[in-house]
Formats: C-alpha cells, sequence, structure tokens
C-alpha cells in the first residue's frame, strides 16, 4: 500500500477507458468481504459459477426414483452446459476461435470469389484439393464448422445478454448501495473534521453528488452515490449491435441476388431473370424479389487523359441511362459511374465495365442485307484492344443460294498503331484511329446444338475458314466504311462508321444493408460508451467523532483502476469542503481523533 | 460472363494527374533527411540510457526484495488530514490505495534513470524527433502534392505516412504531458527500420501511378487504418516491454537475481502494472476507431464493388485483427486470463495487423492489389 498515484502512466487523451475490474468477482477481490455490497453489481459481467458435478443426488428406489433422478441429472447438465456455454470463458474461446477460423479462407482460393483459381487448386493438388473439399476450405465462410462458431458464438451472446439486461434494469431500478463499514479500505479515500452537523454534511455531500449528476441518496449515516451507467448501457448496445449485425448480414445473403447486363448503347434492361446474362442469388431469394425497373443506356462517355504518364487513364467515365421504377414509372434521367450506382430501393445498378461495339453489316452473295449489328466486343486489355464473334445465324444464303451460316472471328483497336507497326494491339482507349481485323468462316456454328454457347466466341469445328484467291486464309483489316469481300461470291462484311460503345452493369439487390449499418453505428456507440466510460461510485459518511467533532469521510470507488478516480473524489471532496469546511483547532479536540492513522508516506507533509 | 476488366474500372475516375517531378524529388531529399535526423535522435536515445545506467535506482527492487517489502507494509493506507490552527479552504487530500493483491511497484524514473546528463541527452532526443518528423511530414506531403491525391497508393507511400504518424502519436503524448519517453528508443529504431525498408524495397518512383479508388469513403477508411495501426503499434511495444518487466519482477518477487542488464533497463521502466495499464488504455483508446475503420470500409467497398462485405483477404483480415483485439478486450475483463494471457493476446492481434498490412499484399493479394509492393 502506498499512495502512490496510479495513474502516472496515464493513457492517451481520446478518454479514460476503464476496463481493469478490482472487483469483477469476489473471489479476485480479497476486499471484497471488507467492501461487502458495496463493491457488488458494479458490472454485470457474469461470474463464473457452473460447476460440473452428479445434479441427481441420491436415487429413489423404484422406477419413479429413476425418472426422477434421471431428471434431475439431465435438467442439471442442460443448466451446466448452458452456463458454460454463456459464461466468458467460452465466449473467448469462441472468439479466438472465429479468428483462427476465419484465417484459412484468406489463403485458401475460394469458390464464392474466384471459382477458376479454385478449379486450378484442386488441378494441381490431388491430394490435398479433395480433403480441401471435404473439409469445406474452399467455402470457408458459409461451411459447417465456421457456421457452428459463429451460431455457437451468438448463442453465447443472447445467452449472455439477457440476463445482463434483466440484472441491469435491476440496478437501474434500485439504488446505490450503501457505504462499506471501512471507507479506509476503497481506492480512493479522503477525511476532514467540520463543525457541520453531520445531517447538515450529508445534505450538503447529496446536493453536491445530484449536481454532478450521480444517482445518490441517504442510507444511514452516509451518502451513497454512483454514476457512469451508461458505460454497461453502452456495452449491452454494442453486444445487441452485433446480433443486428449479423441478423443482418444473414439476411441480406440469403436474400441477395446479382447479376449482370451489358448494354449496347441505345440498348435497354428491364429487371427480370430473363433478361441476364449471368445470375447468381442467395438460397432463398425468389423470382419475385425482384425489384421492378428497367432503364435504357443512352451514352456512355469515356475520356481518357492525353499526355504524361498517366496517359490512358480515365478521365471520365460515365453512363447516361433513362430509368423508371416500377412497372409504368415515370421515366428519368441519371448517370451512373463507378463508384455511384443507381439506387432503386435495395437495388444497386453499377457501372463495372466498358468496350466498344463496332457496327458491321453482311450482306449475302446478291447484295441483300442479311446482318446489320452493333456487336459487343470484349476488352483484353486497358487500351481497349477488344476481342470477339459475329454471328450470322440465319437469313443468309451462300452463292449456290443455299441455306448457310457465317461467323467471324473480330479483333479491334480503338487506335492502330498504324500499318507495319506492331501488331495489333491498341495504343490508347478512345477511338482515335478504329480498326477491325477479321477473319471469316461458314459452316454450322452449332448453335442449335441445344449446348449455350459463348457469344464472344466462335466454334469453329463444323466450320471452314475463307481461303482467298491464293488459297491463303482470308483477312483483313478494315478501317471504318471499309468492306471485306468474301470470295467466289459469297458476300461482304462492312465495318460501318458508326462505332457504338457498350457498357456492363452489375444489378445487385441485397436487403438488410441498412440494418447493418446502423447496427455497425450502434455498435461503435455502444464500443465507445463501454469503453470511455467509468462506472464508479461514492460514498460521503457523516458522523459525530467521540470529541464531538463531525467527522466527514468520502471514498470512491471504481469498476477499474483509474487515475480519473481519486481526482474525481477530490473535486467532490473540495466542493463538500467549501460548505463544510475543516474545523480549526480550538473547537476541536486533539487532533488523533477517528480516524487513529498515522501520516502516510507521500501524503500530506505537515 | 464475367469481365475481366470489371473491376480494373474501379481505378479509374480518379482524375488523372500530371505527376510533378521536382516535387517527388524533394520529397525524396527530405525522407533522407528525415532518416538522417531519426539517426541522431536514435543515437541521442542510447546516450540517454547509457547515462541513465550510471544511477543506481532500484525501486522495484526495494518495493519487492525481502527489506522493501516490509517498508511497504509499514505505510500506512491512509492519511488524516489534522486540523490546522484556522479554518483551512484547502482541497482535501486524498490518498489513493491499489487492489489488494495487486503487485505495489513504484514506476522508474525513465531512461536516464535520474542523471542528470542522461535526462538532457533524452530531452535532445526528444527535439530531434520532433524535427525529423517535421521534416518526415513534409516529406510525406510533398509526395502527396507531386502525385496529387493522398500518400497511400503504394507501399511505399503506406511506410512513410504510417511511421510519420506513429511518431506523430508518440509526440502527442508526449506534449499531453503523459510518462512515454521510455517509448522513444524502440518506436525511432523501428522507424528508422521502416523507412529503410520503405526506400530501398518498397521504394515506387511516384510517376508510377496506380489511381486510387475515387470515394471519400476510401481516404476516411484508409487514414483512420494508418491512424489505428500506428496507435497499436504504440500499444504493442508497450505490451512486449510489459511482458518483460513483469517477468523481471517475478522473478525478484521469487527471490531470484536478474543480470545486471536487466536490472538496470528494467528498474528505469514504468512498473508492469503501468506498462499493462498502457497498453490497454491504448488498445481499447482506438478499438472503436478501428471498428469504425472497418465498416468505413464495408461502405466504400459496397459503393464500389457492390457488396459491403465478400471476404476479400484484406477484410478477412482486418475483421481477425478485429476480432483479436475484442478477444484481448475480453480477456481484460475475464477473471484468470489478465496480465500476462491478455497481453500474448494483444501481441498475436497486433500481428494479424502486421500480417494485413505487409503479408496480405505480399503473399496474398486480392481486389485491394492496389497497394501495389
Ligand atoms: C460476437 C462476439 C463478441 C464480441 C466481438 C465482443 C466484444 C466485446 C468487446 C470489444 C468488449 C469490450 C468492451 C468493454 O470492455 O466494455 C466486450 C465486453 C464484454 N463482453 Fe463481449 N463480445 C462478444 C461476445 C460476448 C459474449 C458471448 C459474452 C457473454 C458470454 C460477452 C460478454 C461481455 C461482457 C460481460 C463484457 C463486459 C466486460 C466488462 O464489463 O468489462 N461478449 N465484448
Amino acid at each position: 500500500m502506498s499512495s502512490t498515484d496510479t495513474g502516472s502512466t496515464a493513457g492517451p487523451d481520446a478518454g479514460e477507458p476503464a476496463g481493469e475490474d478490482v472487483l469483477a468477482s469476489p473471489r479476485e477481490a480479497g476486499d471484497a468481504h471488507e467492501i461487502g455490497e458495496a463493491g457488488s453489481q458494479l458490472s454485470t459481467a457474469p461470474v463464473e459459477t457452473a460447476m460440473p458435478g452428479s445434479f441427481g443426488g441420491s436415487r429413489a428406489p423404484g422406477a419413479t426414483g429413476w425418472l426422477a433422478w434421471t431428471a434431475r441429472e439431465v435438467t442439471g447438465w442442460a443448466r451446466w452446459i448452458w452456463r458454460q456455454l454463456t459464461s466468458m470463458r467460452v465466449a473467448l474461446i469462441l472468439l479466438f476461435l472465429l479468428s483462427l477460423g476465419a484465417i484459412p479462407g484468406s489463403l485458401i482460393p475460394q469458390s464464392g470469389t474466384d471459382a477458376d483459381k479454385v478449379q486450378a487448386f484442386k488441378d494441381a493438388h490431388s491430394v490435398l484439393g479433395p480433403l480441401y473439399d471435404r473439409l469445406g476450405l474452399f467455402h470457408v465462410y458459409s461451411s459447417v464448422w465456421f457456421s457452428a462458431i459463429y451460431i455457437l458464438l451468438f448463442v453465447s451472446l443472447i445467452g449472455c445478454i439477457v440476463p445482463r439486461t434483466w440484472q441491469f434494469v435491476g440496478q437501474l431500478r434500485g439504488r446505490p448501495p450503501g457505504a462499506p463499514k471501512r471507507l479506509t479500505r476503497l481506492p480512493a479515500y479522503t477525511t476532514w473534521r467540520t463543525a457541520a452537523e453531520p445531517e447538515q454534511v450529508r445534505e450538503i455531500a447529496l446536493k453536491v453528488l445530484k449536481e454532478k449528476r450521480f444517482r445518490a441518496h441517504v442510507d444511514k449515516d452516509a451518502v451513497a452515490a454512483e454514476k457512469g451507467y451508461l458505460r454497461e448501457a453502452g456495452n449491452l448496445l454494442f453486444h445487441i449491435a452485433l446480433i443486428v449485425m449479423l441478423v443482418a448480414f444473414a439476411w441480406g445473403q440469403l436474400f441477395k441476388s446479382e447479376g449482370d447486363k451489358l448494354i449496347v448503347e441505345g440498348g435497354g434492361f428491364a429487371n427480370a431473370l430473363m433478361s441476364y446474362d449471368d445470375f447468381k442469388s442467395g438460397n432463398l431469394f425468389s423470382v419475385d424479389d425482384l425489384t421492378p425497373f428497367s432503364f435504357d443506356l443512352k451514352n456512355f462517355t469515356g475520356t481518357y487523359e492525353r499526355t504524361g504518364p498517366n496517359k490512358g487513364t480515365p478521365r471520365t467515365y460515365q453512363a447516361e441511362l433513362t430509368y423508371s421504377e416500377g412497372a409504368y414509372g415515370k421515366e428519368r434521367k441519371t448517370v451512373v459511374k463507378v463508384n455511384e450506382p443507381l439506387v432503386i430501393g435495395d437495388t444497386k445498378v453499377y457501372l463495372t465495365a466498358h468496350g466498344y461495339a463496332p457496327t458491321v453489316t453482311v450482306r449475302d452473295g446478291r447484295g441483300k442485307v442479311v446482318f446489320h449489328d452493333a456487336v459487343p466486343l470484349l476488352p483484353l486489355d486497358s487500351n481497349v484492344t477488344s476481342q470477339g464473334a459475329i454471328k450470322v445465324m440465319d437469313g443468309y444464303r451462300d452463292a449456290r443460294g443455299e441455306f448457310d451460316q457465317l461467323g467471324f472471328s473480330a479483333f479491334f483497336v480503338p487506335t492502330f498503331a498504324g500499318a507495319g507497326k506492331g501488331d495489333m494491339f491498341s495504343q490508347f482507349p478512345a477511338l482515335d484511329y478504329p480498326v477491325l481485323a477479321l477473319s471469316g468462316f461458314h459452316g454450322s456454328l452449332g448453335v442449335n446444338a441445344g449446348l449455350p454457347q459463348n457469344v464472344y466466341q466462335l466454334d469453329t469445328t463444323h466450320m471452314k475458314q475463307f481461303k482467298d484467291a491464293k488459297g491463303e486464309i482470308l483477312k483483313a483489316r478494315l478501317r471504318p466504311g471499309e468492306t471485306m469481300t468474301l470470295p467466289d461470291g459469297a458476300g461482304s462484311i462492312t465495318f460501318d462508321k458508326d462505332i457504338k460503345e457498350w457498357a456492363n452493369f452489375q444489378v445487385t439487390q441485397q436487403p438488410g444493408s441498412d440494418w447493418a449499418l446502423a447496427g455497425a453505428f450502434a455498435a461503435i456507440v455502444g464500443l465507445a460508451g463501454s469503453l470511455f466510460i467509468q462506472r464508479r461510485r461514492v460514498w460521503v459518511r457523516a458522523t459525530t467523532g467521540d470529541d464531538g467533532v463531525t467527522v466527514v469521510e468520502m471514498a470512491g470507488l471504481g469498476r477499474s483502476e483509474s487515475a480519473k478516480l481519486p481526482e474525481e473524489l477530490g473535486d467532490l471532496a473540495a466542493l463538500v469542503h467549501e460548505q463544510a469546511p475543516t474545523t480549526s483547532d480550538e473547537d476541536a479536540a486533539p487532533a488523533d481523533a477517528e480516524p487513529p492513522v498515522p501520516a502516510a508516506e507521500g501524503a500530506e507533509k505537515q | 460472363m464475367t469481365l475481366a476488366t470489371a473491376h480494373d474500372l474501379g481505378a479509374v475516375t480518379e482524375l488523372a494527374t500530371a505527376t510533378n517531378e521536382h516535387l517527388a524529388n524533394i520529397s525524396n531529399t527530405l525522407i533522407y533527411s528525415a532518416m538522417a535526423v531519426y539517426t541522431l535522435a536514435f543515437f541521442a536515445f542510447i546516450a540517454e540510457w547509457l547515462f541513465g545506467s550510471r544511477s543506481k535506482v532500484a525501486r522495484t527492487a526495494s518495493a519487492l526484495t525481502a527489506n522493501g517489502a516490509q517498508a511497504a507494509a509499514a505505510a500506512p493506507a491512509v492519511t488524516a488530514r489534522k486540523g490546522g490552527t484556522t479554518t483551512v479552504l484547502e482541497r482535501p487530500k486524498v490518498v489513493t490505495r491499489s487492489a489488494s493483491g495487486a503487485r505495489d511497484v513504484p514506476d522508474g524514473p525513465g531512461a536516464h534513470g535520474g542523471d542528470e546528463q542522461g535526462d538532457l541527452y533524452g530531452r535532445i532526443a526528444v527535439s530531434l524527433s520532433v524535427l525529423a518528423w517535421g521534416v518526415e511530414a513534409a516529406g510525406v506531403l510533398a509526395r502527396a502534392l507531386s502525385v496529387r491525391r493522398a500518400p497511400w497508393g503504394n507501399m511505399y507511400e503506406f511506410n512513410i505516412t504510417f511511421s510519420t504518424v506513429a511518431v506523430g502519436v508518440f509526440l502527442v503524448l508526449l506534449a499531453l504531458k503523459k510518462n512515454v519517453r521510455w517509448l522513444g528508443l524502440p518506436l525511432i529504431t523501428t522507424v528508422l527500420l521502416d523507412l529503410g525498408l520503405a526506400v530501398t524495397v518498397l521504394y515506387t518512383a511516384s510517376d508510377q501511378l496506380v489511381p486510387a479508388l475515387h470515394s471519400y469513403w476510401l481516404y476516411i477508411h484508409v487514414s483512420t487504418a494508418i491512424l489505428c495501426g500506428a496507435v497499436f503499434y504504440v500499444g504493442a511495444v508497450s505490451t512486449i516491454l510489459y511482458l518483460f518487466k513483469d517477468s523481471y519482477e517475478n522473478k525478484l518477487v521469487n527471490g531470484g537475481k536478474p543480470g545486471r542488464f536487466a536490472t538496470s533497463v528494467m528498474e528505469r521502466l514504468p512498473a508492469s502494472a503501468s506498462l499493462d495499464k498502457f497498453s490497454y488504455r491504448v488498445n481499447a483508446a482506438v478499438f472503436p476507431l478501428w471498428t469504425f475503420t472497418i465498416i468505413a470500409g464495408a461502405i466504400w467497398a459496397g459503393d464500389a464493388w457492390g457488396r459491403y462485405w465478400g471476404w476479400d483477404p484484406k477484410e478477412t483480415w482486418a475483421f481477425i485483427t478485429w476480432v483479436a483485439y475484442a478477444c484481448h478486450l475480453h480477456a481484460r475483463a475475464t477473471a484468470g486470463w489478465k496480465g500476462r494471457k491478455a497481453a500474448y493476446i494483444a501481441l498475436i492481434a497486433f500481428g494479424c495487423w502486421l500480417f494485413n498490412y505487409y503479408g496480405v499484399n505480399i503473399f496474398v493479394g486480392g481486389k485491394h492489389s492496389y497497394a501495389g509492393v
């Protein structure tokens, strides 16, 4: 014991986090007997009491005896398990397991985020692959064992919060406990002798404490006061917010949907399953959940840095849309940018990619237009070198007038390096010098085979490549307006001057995000309250000493040992002292009256 | 259909910026100068410790060894204010008393050990640190201006910003008159290592700009992440020192005789209880901010990628770090897990933070790969 300032290594300015229990459980604090009731319930943290053992007790003879015994045994064990599960220790272990369990998902490819990598991993590891698969390591965050950890944790959490909340409500309705017998035993203590009457002192103290927003009342010869209930409230709020967040997240996962749609300028989209190029949804999602809306892509604008080290970096990058909510909503205009989605209810429409869609016209041998459309091509690099396929499925007749199908593999660069200068790689993302390179095939596109086909790839297994007169593969690099004639009167393909742009949109619908956000902010508020507010008690005892002079004693007790507590006690004491000052020697008895203590080291020098 | 470029486009709305080569060179010069001044500060801190070793304070030992304990026990818990001759209107004196069972060890006097010359060097070291910090901060600023965006586009920039903020946290604590000068030597040592790593291995010429993703949530997210990291780091240093000091005190209590070097160093550090409390407070104080950092990241991810949480490696490790620190705070509240055990958890938690910062960028990748190595 000494009067060393416990807070000499004080904390950061952010506040006074209070977490070091002085009295978390009676077992720990040797002082508990002395402080008794006064130190109880300074928190609602559970005390570990559960002890396994035989719950059944003695078994009465006969079947009923056995039944009763079994019932006692079962309920006893059930209660024990429940207590274990909701204990702080198990919460700690589960939390630890949760962080441990999250690790493999960050190191092993996950099918949810990168299915290709998972496949590659399986191909490369013939032993580990199946093993990981069995353990659910390719989808850790939806695996049985990971779910088990967090479900147990949250059961534990609920089992912990409910009783704590009741206890806290009880504490709020009750009053701060009365003063312990020996205030000198408390972490912060002060005393003086005054001429004021004990009742007077208590009244003063009550007023001072109430003014300082303590909950205070007079209990026998002392005033008992407490402050900082928000700490507990904050802690409960934090834990409840965690539950809200989890439920919101789980809800969102189950009911979410996510789809992609590529739209060429002038094209449109209506939110129905059929409209998507690609669609994923949560387990409980149903098609009826899709928010009804539609939009058209009017125009895509991309401009790019022309010079300097960032040449090619987009400056503007946006899609102008008209959209309408509901089936027959009013048409409205909007602009969607990369980080600025269009939001309609739970649904967000993101701009995720962009490319070019050159318009081509295909004519048959007789000059009849059999195909005229903008064909979206997929970008391969940041300068939008693009690749794709043009498929003429029906309406085409070859030179002999027989039905056939045409396919062109297309390679497109918005900015060509120039003839003879390197290969077909774009030099810049804007349409400075567009060139379309084509080669053609005829035969069966294989579209009718019933198998879904990639629109950007040509399946040439049943096709023949066009050859020129010399028997070499027919190919051409076209500038806008130019035409490639197919051999033997098979027709022609023209690269029209109208080059359109396309944008890819990701449409996601995730209900519950608002709840998750609200929960998150509630969690922060609760945490701040829980960590920065100190819950503490102050007692002021005023008694008449043996010599008839009033002795005032003040003491403070916090949930944690903190430098702020003695400081605050000093401030409060000063306020009380102002109105009930130390009495002079003339009207006081000898100084060694109660409490009989010699001067402490480091204490006031006289 | 999956588009290879889908997410690369996240990087595109940022207004392209012309690099100002001149400013970039100034920035490099400033960073090198800061390293030079930090080196001087480092030597001054060493000098403080060396001169401090002349003093023979042994407060810890005397408080914990047999004779000392007696002396302490003799000291009473309470002082009564004895009446003066007239009515006294001073504040009543508050006496404090630690929880029973707690070791009552006074704090060491600091690295200088009460030695006047040591103290002088300590002050010089702090002044040099302030100077170096100013130069480094200017370097970071010049870098930011040269690329016309926040200075955390790659790991080089992240490192120089991080060490600036860490030293800043230290200096703020000093300015608030907290007893933290003992942090100086370990902190400046690691800052030098961090900068050394930055200018050699991690250096990225400032014109190699990976455009930052355009959202103010990103700015909030990354700046608070750096601040949290710096504060967690200060907490971790204190936790490590706590573990050493605690072993030292345990040895004394058990009648052991620590070596001369250990005695000399440990006697000058704050008491283990103070170190423990300091690291706890530091960690607890930033924990809500760390929570906020993750949430800000989630909001931004929601805008940029269409989902606020997708178990991307960086997200996952931020979550792991968060849970580990929550574990630490829980441990403190649970009987039987305080002290050393809680300290180990705090170190593990900081290890998670470090891994998220270096490990994920280097070994794992993921969508956050904009923070290119
Ligand atoms: C989802 C998992 C959980 C997380 C992330 C979490 C996080 C935290 C954090 C950060 C604190 C520190 C705030 C403070 O010291 O006041 C805390 C305190 C606390 N937690 Fe949890 N917790 C979780 C689950 C639980 C469970 C399952 C229980 C009950 C068994 C529990 C009981 C408590 C109690 C009693 C405190 C307050 C201790 C005190 O009064 O100092 N927590 N929790």
